[in-house]
């Protein structure tokens, strides 16, 4: 059993988190579906970001072999 | 200007605006907008790039959205290491300044509502995975001990719907294991959220991801969170601990905006 070394103590006790160390799947996570939404008065309506969502899905999907993905069983 | 779009990154209260030293998306500088005493920071875009059709093609481009992710991040992490933030969704632009300010005057309420939910608080990721093939003697699949009369193919068959029992039995065990980590951790959080599963083409893992969570803890109570974790880590279950970071997951206003 290997225990990876939590990284966020590590980075915590630094003090912050440098954008270069971060994982790009954490933050695409967070900056895909989190953050305020706005709406109104705006070029592009990010409001679409899930049809945006589906298309980097479609993409990541074209890639995968069939026996690969499963259903986690809790959604928010 | 025409050809040139306000992306906003952040909103905050704190009118005391800290000099910030780092490039944005697009490698663009940043500066405030200040109006109703909210503080939005923005850079000014090329519309080529963050138009809303060159956005509709650049969004596909799996670089072009990870620059776009870091640089909006940076921003982001160096305004929240000053002051309360409200983190706005990646890549929302808007035609010009006038169009924030209307923002900032149409949703004070709102963002100071937000901005006071996260305030002193930050927000940690945990992510657990376990491997599907681990600790599996699967008793089931010797059990028929399958005649040698019974043909290959019965035997095949067998075989295969007792493997296909035991991997839907290892992820009921880990989604139970997943609620179990998920309800200690939220016991010590103010908030939480679960994101999605991390496509294992994206994160580069192929065993199970079976939490994705973010957790909105207050900031004294950060080691005691991490503790919490720890003493959740056991054999069979690989647990991360991600942050702290701005909190992403737990800005969000509350209703539509007014017309």
């Amino acid at each position: 059993m290997t225990y990876v070394e939590p990284r966020g103590e590590r980075l915590a006790e630094e003090g912050r988190l440098p954008s270069e160390r971060v994982a790009l799947v954490d933050l695409l996570d967070r900056l895909l579906a989190g953050g305020v939404v706005v709406s109104g008065d705006l070029i592009l309506s990010i409001a679409d970001i899930d049809l945006v969502r589906i298309s980097i899905r479609a993409l990541i999907m074209s890639v995968r072999s069939e026996d690969g993905p499963f259903e986690l069983p809790e959604r928010r | 200007m025409a050809d040139t779009g306000i992306y906003l990154y952040a909103v905050t209260l704190d009118l005391d605006v800290p000099h910030l030293d780092v490039k944005g998306v697009a490698n663009r500088p940043v500066r405030t907008i200040i109006q109703a005493e909210l503080v939005a920071y923005v850079s000014e875009v090329p519309l080529d790039q963050f138009g809303e059709e060159p956005l509709r093609r650049s969004m596909e481009d799996l670089d072009w959205l990870g620059e776009t992710a870091r640089g909006h991040h940076r921003v982001v992490a160096a305004v929240a290491e000053h002051t309360p933030t409200a983190p706005i969704r990646l890549v929302t632009v808007y035609s010009g300044d006038d169009q924030v300010r209307r923002l900032l005057d149409q949703r004070h309420d709102d963002f100071v509502q937000v901005l006071s939910q996260i305030a002193g608080r930050v927000e940690w990721g945990v992510k657990a995975y376990v491997h599907p093939t681990e600790d599996q003697p699967t008793p089931t699949a010797r059990e028929p001990a399958a005649p040698a009369a019974a043909g290959a193919g019965t035997a095949y068959l067998k075989r295969r719907q007792a493997g296909l029992r035991s991997r839907e039995d290892a992820w009921r065990d880990a989604s139970e294991q997943a609620q179990r980590i998920h309800h200690a951790l939220t016991a010590l959080a103010v908030a939480s959220h679960l994101h999605r599963p991390q496509d294992p083409q994206l994160s580069g893992r192929s065993d199970w991801m079976i939490l994705n969570g973010a957790y909105l803890v207050d900031e004294p109570r950060s080691a005691e969170f991490a503790a919490a974790l720890d003493g959740l880590r056991g054999p069979g279950v690989d647990l991360q601990l991600t942050g702290p970071w701005a909190p992403y997951s737990f800005a969000e206003l509350d209703a539509e905006a007014p017309p």
